[in-house]
């Protein structure tokens, strides 16, 4: 048929109807959801056009305009809904008129419905909808990935490892949730700014750590997360792009991105930073990552937490071994970090660096004092990094309980496996 | 994710100019449209890098077909593709690099070809131009970042 597509060998037609969700799914909800003034129900009828269009689409072809052709078909879902409802006559009557034969037109030419500017303010509001504080971690991480990054109920429980009716009911919970606060479809003002944005910015961390914390054994999948969690944050990063931590949060996840290739052995072992072939890494990430770091500072309003993580993960990324690691310049930001965001793993983390910067002994008293606070009590790390100090400081017989310690906090196996071998070398 | 180079080209020289003129589409128009294009797949976070490619004529052909190569002035002789230019993108698989390359504001006349761009992983890595080209390439990326951040 003129003005649809024949598709290639090996795209199915289910997966070119995926795609086209993919890179539209944003923007047909965000401008449905101007269109309706009601982000549930927004979300309810874009899901009605993709289903229509898995129907259609594999019998007539792909439409020339996919994206306009969701939009048209959203927008007459929600015009037969208010028909349906006799108290919004009024308002359906308006609305109707208002549709009428020029977006039908829209839909036909391969002029796209909307104003790319106006409808990037429309995407942003829809991602601050998203991650609103109302919702609960689980729901919004749910509902970004559906609505703005355009995943299917099922790969998103599948990536997080739980059933597809619990994905649904997060969704179906968090747009009542939604509803019932009235929330408004909104870029939040200027005194809530700062707090919302930095929500949304660690929502999408949420989705990167999930996906970054189980990229091991056959979870595959999970490594996908963490490059949806990255294609977001560049999304995001595009929308706000006079906001240094968006940035910041850019540059880390491409960093830690840029490691995969080398976090599992061939045996599909997890294996650790100092034992990775670095060779492996991969150099456009963190060519990108390096190009978002010096956007961020480019701002020239100093770095944030994810700024300074994403400077020490460029450290690493950028040194060709372990011994050649600026371990000083990891001191210095991981110090800077324990001012802006103080936190026992980050001052561990430090005592780290140290051992590698300075020596063993003032890393010893870092952690001693970590140790007496009483602050990571529970926490394996503590008691295996201080174990791994005094094994290289040759106090065996005090290294050897420190690991014991170890073992008795960890529930992982391999992790428990590691431990019992350290304490079988000393 | 995997990288695909979407080609541009012009299979029909004759029909690319008439959707051209029917068009009215003036050189800032066509800027424009195909700047939006462009920052839409910025905004995405799948654009890897893209350049177009002056008139033919102002280029050569090298044509291996004897010995010596001929060269010749201009557009290709027989030919009447024109490679106009490209984009590398970073998508989740084919399917979505057809999808971007479907959105393109080009018209009749008009086609992009889809290429997989091989990772340098995916060929054997105990040859000794293979290893030296990983090296080079990182170098290459290191100055380019070193060049962004004004180093």
């Amino acid at each position: 048929m003129a003005g649809e597509r024949v598709l290639p060998d090996g795209v199915t037609a289910r997966r070119a109807v995926e795609a086209v969700w993919r890179i539209e799914s944003a923007r047909i909800v965000a401008t449905l959801t101007r269109f309706t003034g009601d982000f549930a129900l927004a979300e309810d009828i874009a899901q009605e056009a993709l289903a229509e269009a898995l129907a259609s689409w594999p019998r007539a072809g792909v439409p020339a305009n996919p994206g306009a052709w969701l939009v048209a078909v959203g927008k007459r879902r929600a015009i037969d809904g208010w028909r349906r409802d006799a108290a919004r006559d009024v308002r359906y009557a308006a609305l109707a008129r208002e549709l009428g034969e020029a977006d039908a037109a829209a839909a036909a030419s391969s002029t796209p419905p909307w104003d790319p500017d106006a409808i990037d303010d429309d995407v942003l509001r829809l991602v601050f909808i998203a991650c609103h504080p109302v919702l609960s971690r689980e729901a919004s991480i749910a509902l970004t990935l559906r609505t703005v990054a355009g995943l299917s109920t099922e790969a998103i429980a599948r990536a997080f490892l739980v059933p597809v009716a619990t994905v649904q009911q997060r969704i179906v919970r968090a747009k009542k949730t939604l509803s019932a606060a009235a929330v408004p479809f909104e870029v939040p003002p200027r005194d809530e700014y700062p707090a919302r944005l930095s929500a949304v910015l660690s929502v999408v961390y949420l989705i990167f750590n999930e996906g970054y914390a189980a990229a091991s054994g056959a979870e595959w999948m999970r490594a996908d997360l963490a490059r949806e969690a990255l294609r977001l944050g560049r999304v995001l990063a595009e929308l706000v792009p006079r906001e240094p931590e968006a940035h910041g949060l850019v540059a880390l996840m491409e960093f830690l991105v840029a490691r995969f290739p080398a976090r599992l052995s061939a045996a599909g072992e997890p294996v650790l930073l100092a034992d990775q072939d670095r060779s492996r890494w991969d150099r456009m990430l963190i060519a990108r990552g390096r190009a978002a770091l010096a956007r961020a500072d480019s701002l020239g309003r100093g770095r944030g937490a994810y700024g300074l993580q994403a400077a020490i993960a460029e450290c690493h990324d950028v040194a060709p071994s372990v011994g050649e690691t600026d371990w000083g310049r990891i001191v210095v930001l991981y110090e800077a970090l324990g001012r802006i965001a103080p936190s026992p793993v980050v001052e561990l983390n430090r005592a780290v660096a140290v051992s590698q910067a300075e020596g063993l002994a003032t890393a010893l008293r870092i952690v001693d004092s970590l140790a007496a606070s009483g602050s990571l009590a529970g926490y394996g790390l503590l008691p295996s990094v201080r174990g791994e100090l005094l094994t290289r400081l040759g106090r065996t017989d005090e290294a050897r309980a420190e690991f014991e310690k170890a073992i008795a906090l960890t529930s992982n196996e391999r992790e428990h496996a590691v431990l019992v071998a350290k304490v079988r070398a000393l | 994710m995997t990288t695909y180079m979407l080609i541009m080209r012009t299979a029909d020289e004759a029909a690319a100019n008439q959707a051209i003129a029917e068009a009215g589409l003036d050189f800032e128009k066509m800027i424009e449209t195909m700047g939006r294009y462009n920052e839409e797949l910025l905004a995405a976070g799948v654009l890897v890098s893209c350049e177009g490619l002056d008139d033919p004529s102002t280029g050569a052909v090298v044509d291996f077909g004897s010995t010596p190569p001929v060269v010749t002035d201009g557009p290709y002789g027989e030919t009447k593709e024109l490679f106009n230019g490209y984009w590398i993108v970073d998508v989740a698989d084919k399917a979505e690099a057809v999808a971007w390359a479907s959105k393109a504001p080009l018209g009749p006349g008009v086609q992009i070809e889809i290429r997989r761009v091989p990772s340098i992983d995916e060929f054997p890595l105990d040859n000794e131009y293979i290893v030296r080209e990983k090296q080079w390439r990182t170098d290459l990326l290191r100055r380019q970042a070193d060049k962004a951040e004004g180093k």
